[in-house]
């Protein structure tokens, strides 16, 4: 009992979605999506193709090209919707990109700083110099098991598929997110990356951290330990449930989910 | 233009352009006009030799016969030569720089370029010409040291005419196209550098262009002479003050390599470019050419054209000597209604020479902005190469970005590649950059100067940064 009303105590809302309806070009792609995630916890959403998944990161990132129709995102207890892309990253919000973006000619370590410097200024922290920056990557870099020669390079430019999404993951632990949101993270990467890009993530997580994994497999899930669930389909959450409902889906598909629309979230 | 509508075209325009501003300066100035009488009175009062009026003069009447080229992609109402002033100097003449009118020493500390030699940083030989003549050329004893001649174009037709004489109009002659023959007859001033044998020239040298006066214009020309295995790296800079009405600025610049020998030659140019409804600016129609006169000699031109109501410009070299080097970098930026039609030409003649083209365009708001280059390989350029890259990056929608490249192989055994891009500034990249907290404007800088790297790691370092700078300011606003 006791245990019970600390943790109720403890759930402080992050980020809540009400009704949230987005379309692109015309066609409806979120209809009317519900979810509330607290400081703290790890939320996975699972869905067949197409099911609104990546919408879902992209619209709280904050890409133009949705429309949003109607609902509300409340983050942090303001309206996300009057937030513009940069603010919402410095809030917190972290996208870790299905196809992290290459530019050329944009050295890694220069983009790197300046992110972090950006992130440091907002929260009122002096600039890291050039060698107090150098540090503090190298030492992210190494527990990813990254080649430090990365850095010299242009940003993803000529990175292989595991290197741009370590490198994705780099960049949430070197900014330190309140919010952060894995696109797809797990997909083409080998058992070796995965497990590394896991440990990165286990790594950042905390009480006051939250976590929304993207993924279309489970296997990410055995190394990133979800407190939730959610089946996205059509738009819509239509099943939420602990682990164990990815370990279902895995083994039974998502025929059951589009056949029983009912399973109560 | 009166003081006050000066000072309120400033105040509009003052964020986009940083230079904007004119000194009131005690001027020598020659009425409006053209005719054999301007061109005489500009040598007479260059106390110029018979054989350079003569050349003048060639140059003049031949200009007559010739008609203004329209082959560009560019558009402007016809030029009336006779409402141009030809020229015009700060009155002081200046045995040294402490001499000078305390207001144009400050003028050239507000561009950044400050003429008393203790406040110099080391590593920067400057000849500053304002309007119609040089004021002043820094470091000229150190350099003298060396065998380096430094000076204005005037002093050298003073002082070594002979070097001026065998050089002048060698590689870009009087009738060689329209603006450089009218340069030609009324060219007021400009640099001159000779490098002697064997010298690596320890200094940057730089000629810094200020246009100040109104309804002039600016027709300067820059001789350079590289002897044998001789190195020298060349900066030119350029800024004048908004005004409503164009200006005409026509340069020549001739350079010549001789055996073994390299010139590095990069321009910054930043003349005031018109307002974002297209009044006023620069009309930089400009000549620049070097010869690769000897065996493994190397001109490597690389330009940064912010500036200008338009550019016409073709920086080019021609590759006589045998493994003799070519290159041409280049990054022109144009916005709001800016129009620029640049590129190079490079011409094989020699065996086994081998030319670079690297050109970005940056086209924003509603401006024009076009690549034109010419690739000829002659039939005695056994195993000459060419590699040319020209990419066009598109802010928005309403402006152009085109390429024009032309080739002319007449040798079977050279090879030449080509590659060019048209690409609009990534959604994607300013989507990813702004994820990561940087605002728009920091994103667009960072991928647009990204985009331009390859050219600007071929400045020297301070110009380098300079150019960085020019950039972020050129494009201010320019996605919205």
């Amino acid at each position: 009992m006791t245990n019970n009303l600390i943790k109720i105590k403890e759930m402080k809302p992050l980020l809540q979605i009400s009704d949230l309806h987005v379309s692109i070009a015309g066609n409806s792609i979120l209809n009317g999506l519900n979810l509330t995630v607290n400081q703290g916890e790890v939320h996975a959403i699972m869905g067949p193709n197409g099911s609104g998944k990546s919408t879902l990161a992209n619209v709280i990132a904050g890409r133009e090209e949705y429309k949003i129709e109607s609902g509300s995102i409340q983050y942090k207890g303001r309206d996300l919707f009057s937030m513009e892309v940069d603010e919402r990253s410095l809030e917190g919000i972290f996208l870790a990109f299905q196809y992290p973006v290459e530019i050329p000619g944009v050295s890694n370590s220069n983009f790197l700083k300046s992110t972090i410097n950006v992130h440091r200024v907002h929260r009122g922290l002096s600039e890291l110099n050039a060698l107090e920056m150098l540090k503090y990557v190298r030492s992210k870099m190494s527990s990813l098991e990254m080649d430090p020669d990365l850095l010299k390079r242009s940003l993803n430019d000529g990175f292989s598929g595991g290197e741009k999404k370590r490198n994705e993951i780099l960049q949430m632990l070197l900014l330190e997110p309140s919010l952060a949101i894995l696109d797809e993270t797990d997909s083409g990467l080998d058992i070796d990356a995965l497990r590394i890009v896991a440990d990165g993530v286990n790594q950042l997580r905390s009480t006051d951290r939250s976590f929304i994994v993207v993924t279309h497999y489970q296997r990410l899930l055995a190394y990133i330990v979800p407190d939730f669930v959610h089946v996205l389909s059509n738009g819509k959450i239509v099943a939420t449930g602990d682990k164990s409902l990815a370990l279902k889906l895995e083994e039974e598909g998502y025929d059951w989910i589009k056949e029983s629309p009912a399973v109560p979230a | 233009m009166s003081d006050d509508s000066m000072q309120t075209l400033e105040v509009h325009t003052q964020s986009e352009y940083k230079y904007g501003w004119s000194t009131l300066l005690d001027m020598d100035t020659f009425p409006k006009g053209l005719s054999e009488e301007t061109v005489r009175a500009i040598s007479l009062k260059k106390e110029e030799p018979e054989w350079l009026l003569e050349w003048r003069l060639k140059a003049y009447r031949h200009w007559l016969t010739m008609k203004e080229p329209d082959w560009a992609n560019v558009h402007y109402p016809p030029i009336n030569y006779q409402d141009i002033i030809y020229f015009a100097a700060p009155k002081k003449k200046l045995n040294s720089i402490d001499e000078a009118d305390p207001e144009l020493l400050r003028m050239f500390d507000k561009l950044g370029v400050p003429l008393e030699e203790r406040k110099i940083l080391a590593g920067v030989a400057v000849d500053a010409v304002v309007d119609s003549v040089s004021v002043t050329t820094t470091f000229k004893k150190e350099l003298s040291t060396l065998g380096i001649i430094f000076s204005s174009f005037s002093e050298a037709v003073k002082e070594h005419p002979e070097l001026v004489k065998k050089y002048l109009g060698s590689v870009v002659p009087y009738t060689d196209n329209f603006f450089a023959t009218l340069n030609s007859a009324v060219f007021s001033d400009g640099s001159f550098c000779y490098i002697p044998a064997g010298v690596r020239c320890p200094m940057e040298l730089s000629t810094y262009f200020r246009i100040n006066a109104a309804n002039t214009g600016q027709f300067e020309r820059t001789l350079i002479v590289a002897e044998k295995g001789s190195y020298v790296s060349y900066l030119e800079g350029c800024t004048a003050p908004m005004r409503d009405e164009n200006q005409l600025h026509a340069a020549v610049v001739e350079i010549i390599a001789l055996d073994e020998a390299f010139v590095k030659y990069s321009t910054v140019q930043n003349w005031y470019p018109g307002d974002k409804e297209g009044r006023g600016g620069i009309y930089n129609f400009v000549t620049k050419r070097g010869i690769c006169a000897g065996y493994k000699s190397k001109i490597s031109w690389t330009q940064v054209e912010t500036g200008s109501a338009i550019t016409w410009k073709y920086p080019s070299v021609i590759l006589k000597g045998d493994e003799s080097v070519g290159e041409f970098y280049s990054v022109a930026v144009t916005n709001n209604r800016q129009q620029a039609d640049t590129g190079t030409k490079m011409l094989h003649v020699g065996k086994n020479t081998k030319s670079t083209i690297i050109s970005k365009g940056i086209s924003a708001g509603y401006s024009n902005n076009s690549y034109r280059g010419l690739v000829k390989i002659g039939k005695r350029a056994d195993g000459a190469q060419n590699f040319s890259q020209c990419d066009s990056l598109l802010m928005g929608d309403k402006c152009g970005a085109h390429t024009f490249p032309y080739l002319e192989v007449d040798n079977p055994n050279a090879r030449v590649e080509h590659e060019a891009t048209t690409s609009k500034i990534g959604e994607d990249q300013l989507f990813y950059c702004k994820q990561r907290g940087l605002s728009e404007e920091d994103a667009i800088n960072m991928i647009v100067n990204g985009y331009c790297k390859e050219v600007f790691n071929e400045l020297p370092m301070e110009f380098a940064v300079e150019a960085q700078k020019l950039l972020a300011i050129s494009l201010e606003g320019s996605v919205g």
